[in-house]
Parts: C-alpha cells; structure tokens; sequence
C-alpha cells in the first residue's frame, strides 16, 4: 500500500470529506492503486518542458469594461440553500 | 417510422406541415414512457414543458419561420442547467438542486426553438465510464441490458440508440461523449475546448471540459453543432472565432485527404476490433483519401496525465459544495466543520470522493511537483506529438474504445481497470482537440465505433470526413432489437 491508512484521513480532511470507518479500507486499498498507476509518470523525461496549464497556449484572460451587468436575483439563487434568514446564508454557530 | 428519420428529414417535415411539433412530441414522450423503465435513461422528464414549447414552435412555424431545429425534441445531460428544472449531475448532493438560470447551450437550442424532452441520466458530476456511478442508478445498453452504455454520458448516448430522441447533448472530459457514443452505435462529437460554451455546464475539469453533441448521423451533428457553438462571453475560456457553416461543409470530396493511423491505438487491441477499423480505412482510401501509419510516443501516458490533472481541477471545482448555499445539507450539524464534512461525504458518492482525495493529494503540499506538476509537463508533450503529427497529415483515426460495451458490474470495484477505458479518447481532451466517434460495426452483436481525431477548430473537416463514411456504409442505421 502506498497510502496508509492515516495518509487517506489526512487527505480526507484536507477535502472536508467525512469518510466512515466502514469506507475507509476500500478508499486506503483504492487511492493507493491509483497512486501507484499515476506514479508511471515519474518515468516520463521531461526535460525543460514548460508545465501546461491550458489547451490552448494561445488564449488570453479578457478584460470587460467595470460597469454592473447582471441584476440582483439574490432571492431566486437562495431559493435552493438549506437555510436562510433575512437574505443571509444560516450556518451553525462559529463564535460563541 | 418517425424515431428512426434523421434531424433533417423532421426538419423538412415540420416545414411541409406533414408533421406538427406537437405530434413529433407526442411521439417521443410515449417511447420515453415505454421503454425508458427498462433503460433508466432518463431521469427527469418535462412532458409539460416539451408540449407547450412544441406548440410555441408549430405557431413560429405557421408563421412562416424557418430553422434547422424549430419543433426538434432533444434530451438534455443533466449536467446542463435548466432553468426551473431540477439539474442533479447525477448526484445526490444536487438531487434538490433547480437551475436558476439556463446554460449557454440549453438557452441557444429554446430559441432555435428546439424541445426538450427532459433529463438524461450520467456518472455522477461526470466521473465515470460506464454510468455506473448515478445516484439514480444506472443506465442500461439498450443493445444488451446486462451491459453499461458506456458514461459519463450514458443516459444521452442510451436514448439516442433507443431512439427517444432525434438528438441528445452531453460533455466530454476525458471520452465521455465519444465513449458511450461508440458503445452504442451513435455519432457523437466532442468539439475543440472553447468551442461550445460551458456557462451553466456543472463543471468537472475546467481545462478538459467541453460540450457537444450526440446524434444519428454526422449530418444531424453538424446542424447541432452549428446552433451551439461559438463564443460567449459569459465563459471566460470561451473562444472568439467565427463558426463555419458546418452542414455546408459535409459534402467536400475526400480526395487527398491524409489520414493518420495511430500505431499506440492498435497495440494490444483485439485482432477483431482491429479489423474494424481497417475496414473502415478501406472505405476512406475508396473515397480517395491516403493512409499513412503515425505515432504519438508520448500517448501511452496520457491516462496516469489525466487521472492527475482531471481529479486536481475536480478537487477545486466541487469544493463549492459544502451544504451552505446550496444542494445537500447534513441532519443536525454539531458545528460548521461537521456541516462541511457530513454534507459532503453523505452527498457524493464513492467515485466523487475517490476523485476528489486523489485531486486533494496531487495538489497537497510536497506531491504537488512530482504529480501536477509533471502531469502538466506530460500533457504538453503529448500535446506536442499531436502538432508534429498534424504536420504529416490532416485528421488521425483509430478505435474509440478497445472493446465493445461491458457487464454492468465488472469493474465497477476496479477504479484503475475501469480508467483504462478511456485510453483512447483522453490524448484529445489533454490537446484540447476536436474528436468524433461513428458506428463502424458490431463485435459479439454489440456496435464499436470508429474515431477521427483533428486539429483545433477542424469540426468542419471532421464531420465532412464522417458524414461521407456514413453515405458509403450503413452501420449507423442500425436499431437495436425492440427498438427499431
């Protein structure tokens, strides 16, 4: 296994992903796998290659002009949150 | 009968008035209500909707308005928002989820007067080759329903071979319209990156994302296409180049047209889908055009290139989900941190998950050089052995997939056998190239497609070469059985 058991909590963590202690062999047995398959790429010569961030090198971020476009729709959009009250996102409690 | 007639045959139809709008629709919600239960193809159906802009189309119509897609019924990937419409990407963390607003792609086909049947099923956000990975479940081949339609646009590619509609749109991360498109025996087009617009396109990797088109015959893609693509500003990696005529395009003579053969496609490949595609090559050499063998050294990593770069962009996209905003909230959270954690874990399903962790760590402090990094480094080089080879020749062809469509449940468990699959239709994605697959015939009485790969923007080109395969064969008007 090249990922153990406490490398998948970290991660896990990391992704704000709950993971049961049911689930957790089948992820550590996978993620591992997976691992070990991508790591054919520590084979590959590189060279000086430049790192490719984007299919198509040649296309530049636009600009738009700084004046307001879109409407306030913040009622039609919170339509589809869990909790709201007065406009606002409600959460659990973060400051006691 | 009217399921089996192409876009364009409905098309001429609806405009002799022979056909009204509302009788095409009819037609196609009464296949939906009869065959959909044993294929699972759908998974949200707008029979309401579809009617009423049926009737809108048959009144433009009768007022004289003309379009290669007015009264047209299609079905939408659920990838796609719609607005008011429930839009799940197949997931539980947006199975409550109703598009505020349409995308690109969803509002130019409403006013070119298209209908909208409803929601086809998918992998979850995407992530998958066979559409086994549905919160809804999965979608059957309607070939054999013991086998997967091949995925993520599995629901799209499903009804279009059961016929339940004359066309059907989805996406392409990594193969996966051309994937399913193959497994099924549909044409299906995977457009350059920045062709078609991804507004209101769930996103899954935004450097590999592109919409397109699933259909009959190339013919019908190339009219689709045309109503879909071009720039839009409100995708900021949407290019802004004009959009050829593409269905005036189908007709150019194949002579000296130079077709690469892909030598990395054909290693390992079983001799009987070889012969496939060979045959298919003899049909292009009869058409006038010349084959040379080419190769892309670099093509055998593109897989591990891709099962880096698609989860690390996977794993910054779908961090907005986090049961605040919107989609799944937990029961009774303790704090904000277990809000974050049970949403997310109890909304997606294992492959997101799995994707999501393998993106966390090739981004995570100390992997990020030997594993983004390089991967990024290893997709310029295959982007690379493309250009070199489109110096050579005009298009480059091989198989879509390396067998035909396989049992639900086989490699489900087995996350690195099933990304093996798309080991021919990713090299494309990582390029940001143009790709179609087209039935080429059957193995084991299941379909296998044929694949054309080009440069940036050759749609045109891509679609000419097929449609005039497809006026010299006939494997893509083959139905399967009790679907014809």
């Amino acid at each position: 296994m090249s990922l153990t058991r406490q490398d998948v909590e970290k991660i896990a963590h990391l992704a704000r992903l709950s993971i049961t202690a049911q689930e957790m062999p089948v992820y550590v047995t996978s993620l591992s796998s997976i691992v070990d398959f991508v790591d054919e790429l520590s084979r590959a010569d590189v060279g000086s290659v430049e790192p490719m961030a984007h299919p198509l090198d040649t296309q530049r971020q636009r600009l738009r002009p700084d004046v307001v476009s879109e409407t306030d729709d913040h009622e039609k959009y919170q339509r589809n949150a869990p909790s709201v009250q007065a406009g606002l996102y409600v959460v659990p409690r973060v400051i006691e | 009968m009217l399921h089996n007639l192409s876009v364009g045959e409905l098309a001429a139809r609806l405009r002799l008035r022979e056909l009204s709008s509302v009788e095409l629709t009819r037609h196609f919600l009464g296949r939906i209500e009869r065959l959909n239960p044993a294929l699972n193809a759908l998974i949200t159906l707008t029979a309401d909707g579809a009617l009423a802009a049926a009737a809108a189309a048959d009144r433009r119509l009768a007022a004289g308005e003309r379009g290669p897609l007015l009264g047209i019924p299609l079905i939408h990937k659920d990838i796609f928002c719609t607005d008011g419409v429930r839009t799940s990407c197949g997931s539980r963390m947006l199975d409550n989820f109703i598009a505020p607003y349409d995308a690109t792609v969803v509002a130019r086909l409403k006013a070119a007067g298209a209908v909208m049947l409803g929601k086809a099923n998918m992998d979850e956000f995407a992530m998958g080759s066979s559409n086994e990975t549905s919160y809804y479940g999965p979608v059957r081949n309607p070939w054999n329903t013991a086998k997967v339609p091949g995925g993520s646009s599995g629901g799209s590619a499903a009804a279009m071979a059961a016929r339940l509609a004359p066309f059907t749109t989805g996406t392409d991360t990594g193969g996966s319209i051309r994937q399913p498109a193959a497994l099924t025996g549909v044409t299906g087009v995977k457009p350059t990156y920045g062709r078609v617009s991804r507004y209101g396109m769930i996103a899954f990797a935004s450097s590999l994302d592109q919409a397109g088109v699933l259909a009959r015959t190339a013919a019908d893609a190339a009219t689709v296409l045309k109503a879909i693509a071009g720039f839009d500003p409100l995708d900021s990696t949407s290019v802004d180049e004009p959009v050829p005529d593409y269905p005036a395009m189908l007709d150019a003579p194949l002579r000296g047209l130079k077709i690469g053969l892909l030598r990395e496609f054909f290693d390992g490949l079983e001799p009987r889908n070889a012969a496939l595609i060979h045959d298919s090559l003899k049909v292009y050499t009869s058409l006038g055009a010349t084959t040379v063998e080419v190769s892309l050294p670099h093509l055998p990593l593109s897989v591990p290139t891709y099962y880096v770069v698609a989860p690390a962009e996977c794993s910054s996209n779908l961090s907005r989900f986090d049961g605040v905003r919107f989609g799944y909230r937990c029961d009774q959270p303790k704090d904000l941190a277990d809000l974050y954690k049970r949403s997310r874990g109890e909304g997606f399903g294992p492959e997101v998950k799995r994707r999501i962790m393998t993106g966390t760590y090739v981004l995570s402090a100390g992997y990020f050089d030997a594993y983004y990094l390089k991967a990024q480094k290893v997709r310029r080089l295959i982007t690379e052995d493309f250009r070199a080879a489109f110096q050579q020749v005009d298009l480059v062809v091989g198989p879509t997939t390396p067998t035909p469509a396989f049992d639900i449940g086989a490699k489900i468990d087995d996350p690195v056998t099933m990304y093996l699959n798309d080991i021919y239709t990713i090299g494309a994605n990582l390029a940001g190239l143009p790709g179609v697959s087209l039935p080429c015939g059957f193995v084991d009485g299941l379909p296998m497609g044929l694949q054309l790969i080009g440069p940036h923007f050759s749609e045109g080109r891509l679609l000419n070469a097929a449609h005039l395969y497809q006026q010299a064969t006939e494997w893509h008007t083959h139905a399967p059985r009790g679907y014809d």
